[in-house]
């Protein structure tokens, strides 16, 4: 196991009060990579993803027990800026969510509050980098001083992902990121996936089990807040070896 | 029979509504007609004269417009600060949440002679003496009723009002955008600065046309804290007293000598101050359909 490691999990258990959300959970996450996180609703994947970058600690009485460390840095440590964690392990949502802003605004966003750059130059050129990076420049280069509101849903789904790039994250966090597009859009942002993961770790979230065979390289299957199982894609998908895992994947349920 | 129980409600709430509808335009047609008779620009623009049995109400005008400014000026930022700290940043079971929310409820159902007595007894004895007897030895400036006291005891009174509904607009602003801003590694402050209240800016405005309306009819929290019986001067300095419209009409109601000459005078100042009332609403509702607009962009 000379692989190099991204993201290191281990044995995290994952509270919300009393509710146990997640049970042992121990992953490696490499960098470069797609992994895929699938299973049936409230199984805990989205909890997982969550505990990555402390997104849960907005929630009252969450609490992790365990270790996630990041490039070998415990993330849940005392001394972790939990503002420049958010910041190298950005995040994408499940309902695209574009500030009502100007398009231009909504990615300036991010690197106006880290306080990346002040001079103007500068922030038009990170704009369209990213925009181009998410394969939105064309589209809208006409118009970045429109509200975001007027894009369509793929649309603003693209333009958040822009914003997540725009302040340089490491890692990026994708919750469902396509559950709520129509396909052509879905397909858009599955390519921008595998054009991504050259430079970004991507971390995905899906309840569609074609789209984590098409864009990832590993797969995790999680089950009543448990990681039932955790290979390569291909594996995973074609010779499972849990036999929950295999029930699943074969639409026996969930 | 259940036909006529349903058809006997209807007409009972129907005439319910007709009664209503029927006093206001009753109350409004009465002030309109008698307040125009004698309403002059002239009454509008000059001094009160003759011990207030001529002349005109420019003085009430001009304090009244300056205390709902001033008072505004006190109670929306303050209650905006509180209203943050209640919908982003407390947490429900927090001892110093429990005790503010309920001070502020209870605030908002004390009657407001009382906030006139606590402006006398707070602002003016308390903290307008300290100022006194530091900055000024000797001289009496602050320690007396005057109109900046009296904004304050008026933003005190309105404070709940701006409070509640700030809040309420805050808390209607999606929790995605809480979460996508703090995802890009924003500080709390700046989501709040940045995204949330950006939003929230109808509420803010909503919160103050509120407040202007309560604060621009009240009459008792500037009976001690700063209203003058007759003034004709304009205030100029914070330490100055002012006229107030509702006051002057208390006045002219029960302190003339003569009812006849006087209820002409009476019924244009209750005009004047309607109208009022109504320009400060309408303008703070353009402001904020303006700002929605711009929002929106």
């Amino acid at each position: 196991m000379g692989n190099p490691v991204k993201i290191s999990v281990s044995d995290a258990n994952f509270f919300y009060g009393t509710n146990q959300a997640l049970h042992g959970v121990s992953i490696k996450i490499r960098p470069q990579f797609v992994t895929a996180l699938i299973g049936p609703s409230g199984c805990g994947k989205s909890t997982f993803l969550r505990a990555l970058n402390r997104m849960n600690d907005l929630i009252p009485g969450a609490r992790l027990e365990g270790k996630i460390e990041l490039d070998g840095e415990n993330v849940y440590s005392d001394n972790m800026d939990v503002i420049q964690l958010r910041r190298r392990v950005g995040m994408i949502f499940q309902r695209s969510n574009p500030f009502p802003m100007s398009m231009y605004d909504n990615v300036a966003y991010g690197v106006r509050v880290n306080g990346l750059t002040k001079r103007r130059i500068e922030l038009d050129e990170i704009v369209e980098k990213t925009l181009r990076a998410a394969a939105l420049w064309d589209e809208i280069k006409d118009r970045l001083h429109r509200s975001a509101m007027s894009l369509s849903g793929g649309q603003q789904q693209r333009l958040c992902i822009a914003r997540a790039l725009a302040v340089e994250p490491e890692v990026l966090l994708m919750d469902e990121p396509a559950s709520a597009l129509d396909p052509i859009s879905t397909a858009k942002i599955e390519e921008l996936i595998y054009d991504l993961k050259r430079t970004y770790t991507i971390v995905i979230v899906t309840h569609n089990m074609q789209q984590a065979a098409r864009v990832s390289d590993e797969t995790g299957f999680f089950l009543t807040g448990r990681l039932v199982e955790f290979n390569e894609t291909k594996r995973l998908f074609t010779a499972p070896t849990n036999r929950e895992t295999e029930d699943y994947i074969t639409g026996r349920f969930g | 029979m259940r036909k006529f129980v349903d058809r006997t409600f209807v007409v009972l709430s129907l005439s319910a509504t007709v009664i209503i509808l029927s006093m206001l335009f009753l109350i409004i047609g009465n002030i309109a007609y008698h307040g125009t008779e004698r309403l002059s620009w002239e009454f509008i623009t000059s001094n009160p004269e003759n011990g207030m049995t001529a002349g005109g109400i420019f003085p009430a005008i001009y304090g009244t417009v300056l205390l709902v400014l001033l008072m505004s000026l006190a109670a929306v930022p303050f209650g905006v600060l509180v209203a943050i700290y209640f919908a982003e940043y407390a947490r429900a079971e927090s001892r110093l949440y429990r005790w503010t929310r309920m001070a502020v409820n209870n605030l908002a159902g004390v009657p407001s002679i009382v906030f006139g007595l606590f402006g006398l007894g707070f602002f003016i004895q308390s903290i307008g003496k300290a100022i006194d007897q530091t900055f000024y030895p000797g001289r009496l400036l602050y320690a007396q009723p005057s109109i900046l006291w009296a904004a304050m005891t008026m933003a005190v009174l309105t404070l709940p009002v701006v409070i509640i509904t700030v809040e309420e607009t805050l808390r209607a602003v999606p929790t995605e955008y809480r979460e996508a801003s703090l995802a890009l590694g924003a500080t709390r402050l700046q989501t709040v600065f940045r995204v949330v209240l950006p939003q929230a800016w109808s509420g803010v405005m909503t919160g103050a046309i509120l407040a202007i309306s309560r604060g621009a009819g009240e009459v008792a929290p500037v009976l001690f804290t700063g209203a003058a019986y007759f003034l004709p001067r304009y205030p100029s300095h914070p330490a100055d007293q002012f006229m107030h419209l509702g006051y002057h009409i208390w006045v002219l109601t029960t302190q003339s000598t003569n009812v006849e000459t006087t209820k002409p005078l009476l019924y244009s100042t209750v005009f004047v101050l309607l109208v009022l009332t109504f320009l400060l609403n309408i303008t703070a509702i353009l402001i904020r359909n303006r700002m929605r607009k711009w929002a929106t962009r």
